[in-house]
């Protein structure tokens, strides 16, 4: 947002800023509105023209794609095309609804983002209550510049980690369970997939998640924790009171964001930690629609694009439920 | 609510949240469970900070020791013996190399496609003064929330005839605008309307101001993007892998990718040589693996330290927002 030099531990919250709600537009008479109009839109001309290459960015990737969600009600032919296709309702929505795969894909998403969710968004809270009450600034300072590394490594990279270090044969981790007198484990396999899959996933992210709960604590009075030291509260008595309630508000957010993001995280990672043995439990939602698009003899586009669709509406299904909880329960929404 | 970055500049002992509680002078004593609580602490953090960095010094170690040594086990953390033959092997392949290469050319191109789009994009919605500039704003945005998923973007790319071009690598995905929203905020906290006003008394069109006065003023910001866009495209492999057939374009991430798979499928795919050789051949195919892990690994760590405080930015914006 600025350049001056700003590190996590010194971030503030700004009660109110004048940039984001947008202000009221100067030139608001009553009188000639419209010819007023006319003459700015002339002024800024130029700047119009400034803005056409990233519009043509945004009308042809982003627009486009979105446009072309309708091949999920039509019977796509590469030789008629998106808008020449014939119209098939909503057959292959319920095509995929009433298929054999519906229930284990459905079932592997859930569990699998379910698990990354219920482990993946406490930790990070831990973690940067624990951080924020280091008092050498140094072993601070350390910590997170490690922790956050792994978030700046690729997928790849992760996932060949993975590969390479729990390998059953030869992999550092398995010969340490051997010396330990344990039988190797293949960390691939249908039993330990989603343990690997999540908790690769926070050696990867937990450090960075941490921050935005860092930056809320930073907000936090000194006077309090010193006020509650004079009243003889301890440690921990100060985290619940103190830290807490002050992070509260960011945690409910982060919450509701997640619980609408559940169905589509890691469709990379998973594809990429997909093999033939695993299929059973790492067959999600994404990657089968993904298969289902491009890895048959004959691509099915709109079946394809009918499942990503299926996924993207339960997702907004259960942010809006999340959002209702949210405000109900806590008093707090997004929108 | 917002969260905003304000530091003291140029003091780097001032803390602006003050006296850190604990380290003030205080006139009370830690009490037992306080005192616990720190040490507890302290080796929490430290165990969990040598957890995240250990598979990195690993690979790196097993990268560089001596083949025999890695199959026998004997690399726990540090480099046993030096040995460089998995470099050296990825010098002298052709493939790994026009990899590398390849990556370098689309980190480039990415960076600086994504940068120029972002900024010109990011400078005009920050013109408050500008009709339609919130429609446009929610033009940006909304396409961002309802993302359409893979299909519906590799038909685009398909009718556009960049299958297997290296444009289908770099501009599908060339800008962010999450980032466009960071630049915007940019502009209109550094870029004040007065001096467009003077700029304007002076005589310089919108042309001139943004490109004499508006861009050299951003230049953090441009540099910020640029990492930030040579940094995903280094790290990016799903559209190389989705759109390119031809090997000879793929990035250093989908070659890695590919060798990792190979192994995984096929462990005995040397066939012929005696036992020795096999045994020497898979010995070296394993430290390469290793090898390209760290090559692939390596960039975005080096840069990861410059741009590490505007990530910081970047992620309580986009988080909070």
């Amino acid at each position: 947002m600025t350049t001056t030099p700003a590190d996590t531990p010194t971030l503030q919250p700004r009660p109110a800023s004048p940039n984001q709600a947008g202000q009221p537009a100067r030139t608001n008479r009553p009188t000639g509105r419209w010819t007023d109009l006319g003459r700015r839109i002339k002024r800024h001309w130029q700047l119009y023209v400034l803005f056409l290459p990233p519009l043509a960015y945004v009308v042809i990737f982003l627009w486009g794609p979105l446009f072309g969600l309708q091949v999920a009600f039509r019977n796509y032919s590469p030789v008629k095309g998106i808008t020449g296709s014939d119209w098939v309702g909503a057959k292959y929505l319920i095509q995929y609804i009433t298929s054999y795969q519906f229930w284990p894909t459905l079932t592997n998403t859930l569990i699998l983002n379910g698990y990354e969710l219920l482990a993946l968004f406490p930790l990070p809270i831990v973690l940067a209550v624990l951080l924020n009450t280091v008092r050498s600034r140094a072993y601070q300072r350390t910590v997170q510049m490690v922790t956050y590394a792994p978030h700046f490594i690729s997928t790849v990279v992760v996932v060949g980690i993975i590969i390479m270090l729990f390998s059953p044969t030869g992999g550092v981790v398995n010969q340490a369970i051997t010396l330990l007198g344990g039988t190797p484990v293949d960390f691939l396999a249908p039993e330990m997939f989603r343990h690997t899959f999540v908790w690769s996933g926070a050696w990867q992210t937990l450090g960075y998640s941490a921050i935005i709960y860092l930056a809320a604590l930073a907000g936090v009075s000194p006077e309090l924790h010193e006020a509650a030291r004079v009243d003889g509260a301890n440690i921990l008595r100060r985290i619940w009171h103190i830290d807490l309630p002050a992070i509260m508000p960011v945690m409910i957010t982060l919450l509701i964001l997640n619980i609408g993001s559940v169905l589509s995280v890691g469709f990379e990672k998973v594809l990429l930690m997909q093999n033939p043995l695993n299929l059973s439990v790492s067959e999600v939602i994404d990657t089968y629609s993904y298969r289902i698009a491009f890895s048959g003899a004959i691509p099915q586009y709109s079946l394809g694009t009918a499942i990503g669709l299926f996924k993207s509406i339960i997702s907004l299904a259960l942010l809006l439920i999340a959002n209702t909880l949210a405000s109900r329960v806590a008093k707090q929404s997004l929108f | 609510m917002t969260v905003s970055a304000t530091t003291t500049p140029g003091d780097p002992d001032v803390d602006p949240r003050g006296p850190r509680r604990g380290t003030a002078p205080s006139r009370i004593r830690d009490s037992r469970v306080d005192q616990a609580f720190h040490r507890v602490n302290l080796l929490v953090l430290g165990v969990f900070t040598l957890m995240v960095l250990y598979p990195l010094v690993y690979v790196i170690s097993a990268s560089v020791s001596e083949p025999s040594a890695l199959t026998r086990g004997e690399v726990w953390l540090w480099p046993v013996g030096l040995n460089v033959d998995a470099y050296k092997a990825i010098w002298e392949s052709p493939g790994l190399v026009r990899g590398f290469a390849n990556s370098v050319a689309y980190t480039i191109a990415g960076a600086v496609i994504g940068t120029a789009l972002t900024v010109l994009a990011g400078y005009v919605l920050a013109r408050n003064e500008l009709p339609f500039r919130r429609f446009l704003t929610l033009f940006l945005l909304i396409p961002t929330m309802l993302s359409a998923g893979i299909i519906p973007t590799y038909l685009v790319v398909r009718s556009l005839g960049m299958l297997n071009t290296p444009l289908a690598v770099i501009l599908p995905g060339a800008m962010s605008v999450f980032n466009v929203l960071i630049t915007r905020t940019f502009y209109q906290m550094n870029v004040p309307n007065e001096l467009l006003e003077a700029a304007r008394v002076d005589g310089a069109d919108e042309f001139r101001f943004f490109a004499r006065i508006a861009v050299p003023l951003s230049f953090p910001i441009i540099a910020v993007n640029m990492l930030f866009y040579g940094v995903a495209q280094w790290n990016a492999w799903f559209g190389a892998f989705l759109y390119l057939n031809d090997s000879n374009l793929f990035p250093l991430q989908l070659v890695l990718r590919e060798l990792l798979t190979q192994s995984q499928v096929d462990p005995s795919q040397i066939s012929g040589a005696d036992l020795g050789e096999i045994t020497k051949k898979k010995e070296l195919f394993d430290k390469l693996k290793y090898a390209m892990i760290v090559v692939a690994m390596i960039p975005p760590l080096i840069a990861y330290p410059f741009v590490q405080k505007h990530f910081v930015k970047g992620a309580l914006i986009g988080a909070v927002k």
